[in-house]
C-alpha cells in the first residue's frame, strides 16, 4: 500500500490517500461536470483498502464548492468507507465548514443521516 | 435587418445584467464563466455567504444547460444546441436567468418534475434531496436529478419557469432563480 495523491484543479478537489496511515483527504472544490470519472480512482482505490485496512481511518472532507454531480459520487465513497468501518477499521469522517456557510454545515449532516459512520462536524473561520 | 445595439444595452442595463451569453455551453466555457462571475462577486465585495450561495446556484444552472444540451446532441442542429444565459443583480437580489431548447414531449415531464419541487417545504425538501440521493438512479453523466432540488433548497425560492412554444417539435424553456440577501 502507499501513498496516493490527485492534485486540485479549478473544478477539483485535491485528494490523498495516505493507505499505511489510514488517513483520506478530500479539499478544495469539486464541480466537475463529470463527477463518475473524477471519483472512480478513488473508489477503486478504497476497495483495494478495504481488504487490508488500518485500525482507525481517519477521513477529513475540506469542500469549499460541491455540486450535486459530485455529492452522488461523495455518497459512493461515503458508502465504502461505511462497510469499512463495518469491516473492523473504526472510521471517522471529519467534515469541514466555513463559519456562517449554513448550506455547507446542512450537506454534512445530510450525509450524517444516511451513513452509518462517526461524522465529525468541523468548524473552521474564514 | 440593422441589430439596434443600443436597444440591447439599454435593456440589459436597466436590468443590470453583469454577465450575458448565448451559444453552445462547453466545460470551458463554463470554467471561464465561473471565474469571471467569481471575481466579480470578490469586486463586490459580497459577504461569503451570499457569494457561495450565488456561486453554487449558479454551477447547477449552467450545469444543467450543459448536460441538458448534451441530451438534445443528436439532433445536430446549431439553432438547438445553443442556449441561453444571463446573470444580473437587482437590489441586493441576483437573477440567474437560462434559456434552453426543450422538445415538446418532454415537457410534461420536466413540468411535472418542477411542481412537485414548488409545492414542498423547506424540511420537505431536505427531505426530498436525501431521498434523491440516496436512492435515486444516477444518470450517465452523473446528474441523477438533484440539481433542481438543490437550487429550490439553496434560494429558498419556488422555481420560476416557462415553456415558449417554437414549433411542432420543440419550445423554449426559460427558468429564473433568484437569490435574495
Amino acid at each position: 500500500m502507499e501513498k496516493i495523491s490527485i492534485e486540485g484543479t479549478p473544478k477539483t478537489p485535491t485528494i490523498t490517500f495516505d493507505t499505511a496511515k489510514g488517513f483520506l483527504e478530500i479539499k478544495g472544490r469539486s464541480i466537475p461536470e463529470n463527477s463518475i470519472e473524477f471519483y472512480k480512482p478513488l473508489v477503486d482505490w478504497l476497495e483495494k483498502y478495504s481488504g487490508k485496512p488500518q485500525s482507525t481511518t481517519s477521513v477529513n472532507i475540506q469542500l469549499e464548492y460541491f455540486n450535486t454531480s459530485s455529492s452522488k459520487c461523495i455518497l459512493d465513497v461515503f458508502k465504502k468507507l461505511e462497510a469499512i468501518n463495518k469491516g473492523g477499521s473504526a472510521v471517522t469522517i471529519n467534515w469541514y465548514y466555513e463559519e456562517d456557510d449554513e448550506d455547507m454545515l446542512e450537506a454534512g449532516e445530510d450525509y450524517q443521516a444516511i451513513i452509518n459512520v462517526p461524522f465529525k462536524m468541523v468548524q473552521v473561520s474564514e | 435587418m440593422m441589430l439596434n445595439i443600443y436597444e440591447f444595452y439599454d435593456k440589459m442595463e436597466r436590468n443590470n445584467i453583469m454577465l450575458s451569453f448565448k451559444g453552445d455551453i462547453t466545460s470551458e466555457l463554463l470554467t471561464s464563466v465561473l471565474q469571471i462571475m467569481e471575481s466579480k462577486l470578490d469586486t463586490l465585495q459580497e459577504e461569503p455567504k451570499i457569494k457561495k450561495k450565488v456561486y453554487n446556484v449558479l454551477v447547477e444552472c449552467l450545469q444543467n444547460l450543459y448536460h441538458h444540451l448534451d441530451e438534445v446532441s443528436q439532433d445536430q442542429n446549431e439553432k438547438i444546441r445553443s442556449a441561453i444565459f444571463m446573470i444580473g443583480k437587482i437590489d441586493n437580489s441576483y437573477n440567474i436567468i437560462t434559456g434552453n431548447y426543450i422538445k415538446n414531449s418532454n415537457i410534461e415531464g420536466l413540468k411535472k418534475r418542477l411542481d412537485d419541487i414548488n409545492v414542498l417545504t423547506k424540511e420537505e425538501l431536505k427531505e426530498y434531496y436525501k431521498l434523491v440521493l440516496n436512492n435515486g438512479e444516477m444518470s450517465l453523466k452523473g446528474g441523477g436529478g438533484l440539481g433542481m432540488i438543490d437550487i429550490a433548497r439553496k434560494t429558498g425560492q419556488k422555481l420560476n419557469f416557462d415553456f415558449s412554444p417554437v414549433d411542432e417539435n420543440y419550445s423554449f424553456f426559460s427558468l429564473n432563480i433568484k437569490i435574495s440577501q
